[in-house]
């Protein structure tokens, strides 16, 4: 499989990348050389074979379901780049 | 007086706790090496001097009550990638500009428990992504070590490139690093270093930027073996607040070193022999395997079938876990914001003037194998292909196997801007060939340095372990260790 220019645009857009016109071709070249090494994996008999999912053998450990931290939304926004009275602020997203 | 910088960071322990100098001297002494050899090197992209002698000041302080931590009064390099409260946490990238972290990861908090004392923050490969250190928002960091027939720069490896750098130049006495696919080991192995990389789970990964979390651990790199047991024994360690974090006992690591390998079982992998493997690697590793022989091992032939087929799966599930990891870059939360018409204008002009091309081009990957009608194709195959890498690795323990020796690294360190490394991508990625399993497996990897090639430039080998081993191959490294006795220390020109 390889991708086309349309593809990478799409990536883009799907990755909320700007992908400016005078990229797209070094993106597409680059993006199917990584995608023509990978193809390799073709090769290889998975048959009735599990993906992985946890790489240790171990099941994810619970907690009571209870507030154990937080009440501090003044250090959350701390490194925002714009925020008023606690919240994050962003361009008007709902007219 | 003797050079503080170029003791081990055990003796320089030793000294502080017999008050033989301060810990004020040695983070004074270190402080100063900084400001003179970090331009050349650019090692550091944040030196906390002022904060450092504070630390430095109430180690001494606990020293002189008796107090001492097993880390008391060392002086540090933290990676970029560990949130440290109120200090320069940027990946090496430009999205993150100015982020200050609330709050303190887990790997650092728990050397500072330990009286480990912090000189700044080191440069590394933007996001961890990258084999060179050449990918970082602050530009190549330089290995101490040169070619003895020219003065060309060379790169330190990556990504953990500043910590090895800062370790070999004597700007630090050990550092913290992170490995996704080899980010620890093939630094290490490009600055005669030792770096390892612990199984998935023995470090916390809370506070860590997060690569590709299933594959992401923390570990030392430090100038002796045993200077990097007692680092990972200080960094170890179960966390609640990290899901994946194994709740068992930490070893006292430091005393595995010396165990040597009488008894044990190396298994040598044949996929490792690869085509065109230059005469000096080929040597070197037969070398290793002589040392650990005479020294009462057994040798062992073995095979990992699915060994060629690891770092193309490692190039479908990083770059499918990076593109999921880094979509909280969004120029809202945190560093930079670039301003636009609407949310999505913010978001994609934020993310293509904050990423560098590397990690653009790694979360376009991952979003193109996760997106619909790729997913089967691309990543649930490589996922099932992982679980036959471990197997393989399984196999091999289960037949008798207690580690594995491999080179670390298909080469010496090469040039700052290789041209065949720039033009193909796939090129950067062929230099984590005999580590990257490792990761996709979760086992335990040390590289340490064994020999120097022609040119003079260390060389390193690789001993992968069991999970939840890493003794052996503490013991085992130090055999390879003591028996190479190289001189390490690379002539100065910073």
């Amino acid at each position: 499989m390889s991708v086309d220019a349309d593809t990478v645009r799409r990536i883009g857009r799907l990755a909320r990348i700007r992908i400016t016109e005078d990229e797209v071709a070094s993106y597409e070249g680059e993006l199917n050389a990584i995608l023509g090494f990978v193809e390799q994996l073709d090769e290889v008999n998975v048959e009735g074979v599990e993906p992985m999912t946890s790489v240790t053998p171990m099941v994810l450990r619970r907690r009571e379901d209870k507030v154990t931290d937080g009440g501090y939304a003044d250090r959350i926004v701390a490194n925002a780049p714009i925020s008023e009275d606690n919240f994050f602020m962003v361009p008007k997203v709902v007219e | 007086m003797t050079d503080l910088t170029r003791l081990s960071l055990k003796a320089l322990r030793d000294g502080l706790a017999a008050k033989e100098f301060t810990a004020l001297e040695a983070t004074d002494a270190y402080v100063a090496a900084i400001e003179a050899g970090n331009d050349k090197l650019n090692a550091y992209v944040a030196v906390t001097a002022d904060q450092a002698r504070e630390m430095a000041k109430a180690s001494d302080a606990r020293i002189a009550k008796g107090e001492a931590g097993t880390l008391e009064g060392v002086p540090l390099g933290i990676k970029d990638l560990f949130a440290t409260k109120g200090v320069h946490t940027q990946a090496a990238s430009h999205i993150l500009d100015g982020f200050k972290p609330e709050y303190e990861s887990t790997v650092t908090a728990n050397l500072w428990r330990d009286g480990a004392v912090m000189l700044g923050k080191l440069n590394m490969d933007e996001f961890a992504m990258g084999s060179s250190n050449e990918t970082s928002y602050y530009g190549p960091v330089i290995n101490p070590w040169r070619g003895e027939s020219d003065n060309k720069d060379l790169v330190p490896g990556g990504s953990s490139g500043g910590s090895a750098s800062a370790v070999a130049a004597w700007l630090c006495a050990g550092a913290t690093a992170t490995d996704t696919g080899g980010s620890i080991r093939q630094p290490a192995a490009f600055t005669g270093t030792v770096g390892i990389k612990p199984t998935y789970g023995r470090c916390s990964r809370w506070g860590t930027v997060a690569f590709a979390s299933s594959l992401d651990q923390a570990g030392p790199i430090a100038r002796t073996v045993e200077d990097s047991a007692l680092m990972l024994q200080s960094m170890s360690g179960f966390d609640e607040k990290d899901s994946t974090s194994v709740d068992v006992a930490v070893p006292d690591f430091a005393a595995a070193v010396e165990r040597g390998v009488k008894g044990l079982t190396i298994g040598v992998p044949a996929e490792y022999r690869m085509d065109g493997m230059p005469e000096e690697i080929e040597k070197l590793w037969t070398q290793g395997l002589e040392w650990l022989k005479a020294e009462g091992a057994t040798v062992k032939d073995i095979s990992l079938p699915h060994t060629k087929y690891a770092l193309p799966a490692y190039y479908i599930v990083a770059p499918a876990e990076a593109s999921s990891n880094l979509a909280r870059y969004d120029g809202v939360k945190y560093g930079l914001r670039v301003s636009g018409k609407d949310i999505t204008d913010l978001y994609e002009l934020t993310r293509a003037e904050g990423f560098g091309r590397e990690v653009k081009r790694r979360v376009m990957i991952g979003t193109y194998v996760l997106s619909a009608g790729y997913y089967d194709a691309y990543y649930v195959r490589a996922q099932k292909v992982r679980t036959l890498i471990k197997r393989d690795f399984e196999d091999a323990f289960n037949a008798g196997v207690d580690a594995i020796l491999t080179p670390a690294t298909p080469s010496a360190a090469f040039g700052i801007a290789d041209q065949d490394m720039a033009t193909d991508p796939v090129k950067m990625y062929l230099n984590d060939i005999f580590t990257v399993t490792v990761n996709m497996a979760g086992l335990p990897g040390i590289a340490v340095p064994a020999g120097k090639d022609g040119q003079g430039l260390p060389l390193g080998l690789q001993l992968i372990g069991k999970p939840f081993d890493e003794e052996t191959l503490f013991a085992a490294a130090r055999v390879i260790e003591k028996s190479a006795a190289l001189d390490l220390a690379p002539a100065k020109w910073w």
